[in-house]
């Protein structure tokens, strides 16, 4: 039963930057804009907020200034991608190096130490419930956060009308800049928010999960999000499956170290890159399902004709 | 005017990287003479320079010829790995030590193992429609997960004190140094003869033009009949093959022996490296020069003014920002309006 909640609350905590990068990414790409820095923005997260709570910040602080470094990160990649009308590939490339070599200048000073990582919540009497408590009811706040984001994001896209014009600059820009939709800054709003919730998913890695600051702690976390989009149609249910799958493909990797496996601990740590691109094969070879919610505008700069 | 944004972008690097010495405390002037001028100012200098730019100019040049055809290889590090191990296999464990066949034959492993590596992309992109952006990266994390492998355990070297790595090389598997006194070696005629086939490829031969047919104008391309996935295969096994063979060049070169880390990210580099020598070949050369010296600089302030060499990575992301930014002012006339008062595109948002 142990090893139960061991492995259900690890691929639970496991998943949770994987839910925030991905989510923030599917605005990003629902309005039409492809940004492939994920990986900076998430260094800059996780070196900022390590910063701040080495620097005696509290908690909350620490994940906001996260959330603010990968916002920030992200608005290059805005002024590149969107007024300079650059190709969005080069410059979300440019994004994840520059992020990489950023993080690791301001980290440099941070040490090797951990920190003391975010807490649990303690709800009264939920989280002293038997099975149900440890296995439901003792996360972290961020968890719950990502949670939470989860549905708000739903409820945006599909729900409200802003979602529904985000969607439709996603699918044509021209359409909507007829129709007298500011486009331009409306994927500038869609790009800062994707850096937050990207800074977000670093930051949760350097004060919750790991916790401590490792030069490129992200390994690659940040482009699987990428491809979780991918894998999720777009959709956002699927990415939240989608990460709990990854996170679940983690934790197995973990445990199979922990229980002495007789295979190659390099093989384990290679899972989740086979598992991705696996999935993204078995995904993308249905050309009609991918097409269904794919923003049509995806990575073509937009330039108003007045 | 294409020329131009280079130009400008390594000037206004510099701009900032002034700026941002000044403000770590230490005058611009005397740093950035430390970090752009003093690396070339001795013979080890300009053969580390040469040494460090040839990686990076064999590879972009293949990756060029995809990126022509709007097909993304960016897992060049990891094709670079592979080729590096193939290469390095060959060597350590062909029967004779000291054929004069041993260099050919690791040229070959390397150039296949890295083509094989970019053909799996390829396959899942020509065939299943699979992004070759993500599956090149994640084949890299796999290929430096691979080599990892190998160094911590049946390739490691039985003498080496326990340290991840295996033997050396023997002197035939190696390119002798042009002088003992640096290091560098007859691998960079390969990459001038890269550099020559790529231009030929791209400027003299109907293949060259088809691929770029591909990628300024899909539609167009389709109509004409070419087929896409000619130009997927095409131009990822050329960013494999070049990337394999730099890996084995950086192998049977300055390294001799395989470790857990055989590269300062030349393989990231190089894509930084084809965009501003605008795709083409010359300009790759100089491209590469310049990325070489950020190497270079960046190693040398870490020794001389104790600056991490993270900074190599920050100005290669502010070179290619700028760079694409130059380009806006190149492709497009800039025009001030006064943005018209959008009150109804308000009203309608709402």
């Amino acid at each position: 039963m142990d090893l139960f909640i061991a492995i259900f609350t690890g691929t639970i905590i496991a998943a949770t930057p994987l839910i925030f990068a991905a989510l923030g990414e599917l605005v990003v790409e629902k309005s039409g804009v492809l940004n492939l820095g994920i990986e900076g923005m998430m260094l800059m997260g996780a070196a900022l907020a390590f910063w701040a709570v080495t620097a005696g910040y509290s908690m909350p602080v620490a994940i906001l200034a996260g959330a603010l470094a990968g916002a920030a990160a992200s608005l290059l990649f805005g002024v590149l991608a969107l007024t300079f009308l650059t190709n969005q590939y080069a410059a979300g490339l440019a994004l994840a190096i520059f992020g990489s070599g950023v993080s690791a200048f301001l980290g440099r000073g941070f040490g090797s130490e951990p920190i003391e990582a975010l807490h649990g919540v303690n709800i009264p009497v939920l989280s002293d419930l038997p099975l149900i408590g440890p296995l439901l009811f003792r996360f972290d706040p961020m968890v719950y956060l990502a949670l939470l984001m989860f549905v708000a994001i739903s409820w945006f896209l599909y729900r409200t009308k802003a979602g529904l014009v985000l969607r439709t600059i996603g699918e044509s820009p021209q359409t909507s800049h007829a129709i007298g939709h500011p486009v331009i800054r409306i994927r500038y709003m869609a790009v800062l928010f994707g850096g937050a919730m990207a800074g977000l998913a670093g930051a949760y890695l350097s004060v919750a999960y790991t916790p401590l600051w490792v030069e490129n702690m992200t390994a690659g976390k940040g482009w699987i999000a990428l491809a979780l989009v991918v894998f999720a149609t777009w959709r956002p249910l699927r990415i939240l499956l989608g990460a709990w799958l990854f996170g679940g493909m983690t934790i197995l990797q973990l445990q199979g170290q922990a229980l002495g496996l007789e295979v190659p601990s390099e093989l384990l740590s290679a899972l989740p890159y086979l598992a991705t691109i696996v999935v993204l094969v078995l995904i993308s070879r249905n050309r009609q399902m991918l097409a269904l919610h794919f923003p049509a505008s995806l990575a073509k700069p937009f330039r108003p004709a007045n | 005017m294409r020329i131009a944004a280079p130009v400008v972008a390594a000037i206004l690097t510099l701009a900032v990287g002034s700026i941002f010495f000044a403000s770590l405390g230490h005058d611009p002037l005397p740093t950035l003479y430390a970090f752009f001028v003093e690396p070339l100012n001795s013979m080890n200098g300009l053969s580390e320079w040469l040494l460090k730019a040839s990686p990076l100019i064999l590879i972009a040049c293949g990756l060029a010829v995809g990126f022509r055809a709007n097909v993304w290889n960016i897992g060049a590090e990891g094709q670079f790995t592979m080729g590096a191990v193939a290469a390095s296999g060959v060597g350590l464990f062909w029967p004779n030590p000291e054929s004069a066949l041993l260099l050919p034959l690791m040229f070959v492993a390397g150039m296949g193992a890295g083509m094989a590596w970019a053909a799996i992309p390829a396959f899942l992109r020509a065939r299943m429609n699979t992004n070759e952006i993500l599956v090149t990266l994640m084949m890299t994390y796999i290929a430096t997960l691979f080599l990892s492998y190998l160094v911590h355990g049946p390739w490691r070297d039985p003498a080496g004190f326990n340290y991840p790595q295996t033997a050396l090389l023997p002197a035939a598997a190696m390119f002798g140094p042009f002088d003992p006194a640096y290091r560098l070696n007859p691998s960079i005629f390969i990459t001038i003869v890269a550099v020559f086939l790529m231009w030929l490829f791209t400027d003299r031969s109907f293949l060259g033009y088809k691929m770029s047919v591909s990628g300024a104008a899909p539609l167009a391309a389709r109509y004409a009949g070419f087929r896409e996935s000619a130009a997927v295969w095409i131009g990822l096994l050329a960013g494999g093959a070049a990337a394999g063979v730099a890996g084995m060049a950086e192998a049977a070169g300055p390294l001799g022996q395989l470790s857990p880390q055989i590269s300062p990210g030349y393989g990231f580099a190089a894509i930084i490296v084809a965009f501003i020598g605008r795709l083409n070949a010359f300009g790759i050369v100089l491209g590469g020069l310049l990325m070489s010296l950020l190497f270079l600089g960046g190693e040398g302030v870490q020794m001389t003014l104790g600056l991490p060499s993270a900074l190599t990575r920050i100005f290669q992301g502010i070179l290619l920002f700028f760079l694409l930014a130059a380009d806006f002012f190149i492709f497009y006339r800039v025009r001030l309006v006064r943005p018209a008062r959008d009150a109804h595109a308000l009203e309608t948002a709402r």
